[in-house]
C-alpha cells in the first residue's frame, strides 16, 4: 500500500555521490524493471556503478562502504534524478535505506515520485551543496516540521517544499485515498464538461 | 471582452482543473487519455486489486506492449523469445491486468501494438486539447497536437486508474520561439539537439515548454512530435505546439477521432497563445543557423553541430563524458569508428524517419563491422513501410529489420549495445549504459544515422543525400 511511515526529524550521516546529473538509468538500470513488484530494487541500486561484470562489488563504490542503517541521507552532484518516469528509481533507493536525497536540482518527476514514497527531496543552494560535498563524513540533521536542513558546521538551511506533500509526509497521508475522496467533484466535472462515460 | 491574454498551456489547463489548487492544496486535474504499458503498470495495478477497486474509465485508458518485449519474431512452436523469464511474466500480467479491468490491450496479434506514443497519435486517441499521461517521461511527444501531456510515475498511474484524476501544480512555462528557416538536410531532430543544447540538460525543470516560430510551423507533424518528444531532456514537465491546419489534417480519418470530425477541428484551430500571453520565461532561438547535430557526450544537451568536430572539454564533467564516450577533444567525428546503428524509438521511429533513413541508405551498404538495426515505431509503420518497399532498402544495404518496439531506445529486450561499443542512435538518451552496460552513446538525426551506417562513423547526411 502506499501510505508511508511519518517523516519528522531524523539525524543522519550523508553518503556523497558528487557526479553531476546522475539519471535514473545510473539509479537503476533498465534491465531491472521487468519485476512485478517493489521488493528487493535495493540490491540493484546503483547497480552498474556498484558491481563488477562478474558481479562482485566495486570495493571503492561508496554504496559498498557505508552501513545503510547509518546513512540515509543521499547527497547527489548538480541535477539528481533526471531521465525516465521509473518509480523504481525511488523504491530501488529506500529499500537501499534512504530516507532523503540532496542537490541543487531534482528532476520534476523524480520528484514526485519520491515524495510519495517517503523519500525526502531537498533542493540546496550551490554554496551549501559545497559544504555537503566538502565534509562527505558528516552528520546532518533534518527537521520537516520546521522545513529544515542543519549540517555539523552549525549552518541551517531552510528548505522548500510543497505543502501539500509535506502534510503527507509528515502524517501519513495516503495519497490514493485522498484523490479518491475527490471523486464526488470528480463526477459533477464529468458532467459538466460532457465527459461521463 | 477584456479577459487577461492567456497561453495555450493555461487555457488547455484551465479546461481540465476539478479542484483549483491553493496554498496547501495542489489541483485536481483531469486526464482525459490515459496509455499504459507494460513495464510501469503492474504495481499500480496490485494496488488497486489490494484496495478493491476497479479501473474507473476504461474507455479513456488504452494500453500495448513495448518495452521488454522482443523484436524478433516468434519460433516455428509460436513461441516469443523473451530475455528472460521476467519480461514474458510482466508482459502476461499486463494481459491479466487489462483483461480483469475491461481495458483495451494492442498486444500481440494486434495490427496497432507498437511504442506507446506512436500509436496513441496513429490511431487518434490523442486529440487537440485534451491532457495526455503515461507511466513513461516521453508522454511530452503527444503535445506536438497541443495536448498536455507527461510523464507519471506508477503511484500516479495508479491514481489515474482509480479516478481518472491526478493531484497537480501547475507548473510555470516558458515560450521557445524557433525563426528564420530551416537549411536543406535539416530535421526536427537536430532543431530538438539544438534547443536541449541551449536549455541545458536541467533548463527546463519546473517548466512546459510551447515551441513557436516559423520553422516549427514548417516542421510536419512527425517532425514535431521529435521536438515534443525531446522536451523531457531538457528537464521540462511538457513540451507543447498549438494545432494548425496540419494537425488536423494529419488526424482526419484515424480510428478514434469524432465523428463529427469538421465541428471537432474547428474547435482545435482555436487552441493558440494569445496576442500579450505572459510566459514565465521566453527563449528565442535561430533556426537558420541550425546544422546537423550529434551529440558527444553522455547526456543530450552534450552534443553540437557534427561539422564543428568533437568539442575540447570546458569542466570536469565534460572531461568525464568525452572520456567514457572514448572520443578526444578537438578530434574530427570522422575519427571514432561506429559500431552499432539504431534507428527507431518514440523519437524517431516514425514512417517518415524510416524514409529519411531509407532515401540515404537505397542501393548503398552499411560498412563493413557496423550492426544496423532498424525497429518501426508500430505495426502500422512497419505495415505501410513494407508497403512502400523500405524493408527492402534496409535488408539490402545489410541493416536487420525488427518487428516494432522500444527495443535498444532502452535495451532492456535484449536488443543491446555491447560494452564500449559506439552506437549511433535516432533514440532520445546518450546515458552511461543505457544501451545496455558500458555501452556508448551518439544522438542524432534518421538521416545522420543512416549516413554514418554507411560511412562507419558519424558524419553530416547532407554529404550523402540523393536525388529520388
Ligand atoms: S522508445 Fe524509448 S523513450 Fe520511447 S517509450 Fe520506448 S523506451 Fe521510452
Amino acid at each position: 500500500m502506499s501510505n508511508q511511515e511519518p517523516i519528522n526529524t531524523f539525524s543522519s550521516r550523508i553518503a556523497v555521490l558528487p557526479e553531476a546529473n546522475i539519471d535514473t538509468d545510473q539509479i537503476i538500470p533498465a534491465r531491472f524493471l521487468t519485476t512485478t513488484t517493489k521488493a528487493g530494487l535495493g540490491d540493484v541500486a546503483f547497480n552498474d556503478w556498484r558491481y563488477n561484470a562478474d558481479g562482485s562489488k566495486k570495493a571503492d563504490f561508496i554504496l559498498n562502504t557505508i552501513d545503510a542503517s547509518e546513512h540515509r541521507v543521499l547527497v547527489g552532484g548538480d541535477n539528481f534524478g533526471c531521465g525516465s518516469s521509473r518509480e523504481h528509481a525511488p523504491w530501488a533507493l529506500t529499500d537501499f535505506g534512504f530516507k532523503a536525497v540532496i542537490s541543487t536540482n531534482i528532476a520534476d518527476i523524480f520528484k514526485s515520485n519520491s515524495l510519495k514514497n517517503g523519500l525526502l527531496p531537498i533542493v540546496v543552494t550551490p554554496e551549501i551543496h559545497e559544504k555537503l560535498l566538502k565534509n562527505p563524513q558528516q552528520r546532518v540533521t533534518i527537521d520537516l516540521e520546521a522545513n529544515s536542513l542543519t549540517l555539523e558546521d552549525g549552518t541551517v538551511f531552510t528548505f522548500a517544499i510543497e505543502a501539500f506533500a509535506r502534510q503527507c509526509l509528515l502524517e501519513g497521508v495516503d495519497a490514493m485515498g485522498w484523490i479518491l475522496n475527490r471523486l464526488p467533484s470528480i463526477e459533477s466535472y464529468e458532467q459538466k464538461t460532457g465527459k461521463a462515460a | 471582452m477584456s479577459s487577461t491574454p492567456k497561453s495555450l498551456f493555461e487555457k488547455v489547463w484551465e479546461r481540465h482543473i476539478v479542484e483549483d489548487e491553493s496554498a496547501d492544496r495542489p489541483a485536481v486535474l483531469y486526464i482525459d487519455l490515459h496509455l499504459v504499458h507494460e513495464v510501469t503498470s503492474p504495481q499500480a495495478f496490485s494496488e488497486l486489486e489490494a484496495r478493491g477497486l476497479k479501473v474507473r474509465r476504461p474507455d479513456r485508458t488504452f494500453a500495448t506492449l513495448d518495452h521488454s518485449i522482443p523484436t524478433l519474431g516468434p519460433d516455428a512452436e509460436g513461441n516469443r523469445p523473451y530475455f528472460t523469464p521476467q519480461a514474458k511474466a510482466q508482459v502476461e500480467t499486463l494481459e491479466r491486468n487489462t483483461a480483469a479491468h475491461g481495458v483495451k490491450l494492442f498486444g500481440w496479434g494486434s495490427e496497432n501494438r507498437g511504442v506507446v506514443h506512436v500509436i496513441g497519435p496513429e490511431m487518434g486517441l490523442t486529440q487537440p486539447g485534451y491532457t495526455v499521461v503515461c507511466g513513461d517521461s516521453h508522454t511530452s511527444t503527444h503535445g506536438a497536437f497541443g495536448c498536455i501531456a507527461f510523464g507519471i510515475g506508477t503511484s500516479e498511474v495508479g491514481h489515474v486508474l482509480a479516478t481518472q484524476c491526478l493531484a497537480q501544480r501547475k507548473p510555470k512555462t516558458m515560450r521557445i520561439t524557433v525563426n528564420g528557416e530551416l537549411k536543406p538536410g535539416v530535421s526536427g531532430k537536430d532543431v530538438a539537439l539544438a534547443i536541449i543544447q541551449r536549455l541545458g540538460f536541467g533548463g527546463g525543470t519546473g517548466y512546459a515548454l510551447e515551441y513557436t516560430g516559423p520553422v516549427i510551423e514548417a516542421l510536419d507533424m512527425e517532425g514535431r512530435m521529435t521536438v515534443c518528444n525531446l522536451s523531457i531532456e531538457a528537464g521540462a514537465r511538457c513540451g507543447m505546439i498549438a494545432p494548425d491546419q496540419k494537425t488536423v489534417e494529419w488526424l482526419r480519418g484515424r480510428a478514434y477521432v469524432p465523428a463529427d470530425y469538421d465541428a471537432a477541428a474547428a474547435e482545435w484551430l482555436k487552441l493558440k497563445t494569445d496576442d500579450g500571453a505572459v510566459f514565465d520565461d521566453e527563449i528565442v532561438i535561430d533556426g537558420s543557423v541550425i546544422e546537423p547535430m550529434a551529440t558527444w557526450g553522455t547526456t543530450p544537451d552534450q552534443g553540437g553541430a557534427i561539422s564543428k568536430g568533437v568539442p575540447v572539454a570546458s569542466n570536469e564533467n565534460e572531461v568525464k563524458a568525452l572520456n567514457y564516450m572514448g572520443l578526444h577533444g578537438g578530434d574530427s567525428r570522422s575519427v571514432a569508428k561506429v559500431d552499432v546503428v539504431f534507428i527507431g524509438s518514440c523519437t524517431n521511429g516514425r514512417l517518415a524517419d524510416l524514409r529519411a533513413a531509407a532515401d540515404i541508405l537505397r542501393g548503398r551498404k552499411v560498412a563493413e563491422g557496423v550492426r544496423m538495426l532498424v525497429v518501426p515505431g508500430s505495426e502500422q509503420v512497419r505495415i505501410d513501410a513494407v508497403a512502400e518497399g523500405l524493408d527492402k532498402v534496409f535488408t539490402d544495404a545489410g541493416a536487420e529489420w525488427r518487428l516494432p518496439g522500444c527495443s535498444m531506445c532502452i535495451a532492456m529486450n535484449g536488443d543491446f549495445v555491447a560494452p564500449g561499443q559506439l552506437a549511433v542512435s535516432t533514440s532520445n538518451r546518450n546515458f552511461e549504459g543505457r544501451q545496455g552496460p558500458g555501452s556508448r552513446t551518439v544522438l542524432a538525426s534518421p538521416a545522420t544515422a543512416a549516413a554514418s551506417a554507411i560511412a562507419g562513423h558519424v558524419v553530416d547526411p547532407r554529404d550523402y543525400l540523393q536525388s529520388a
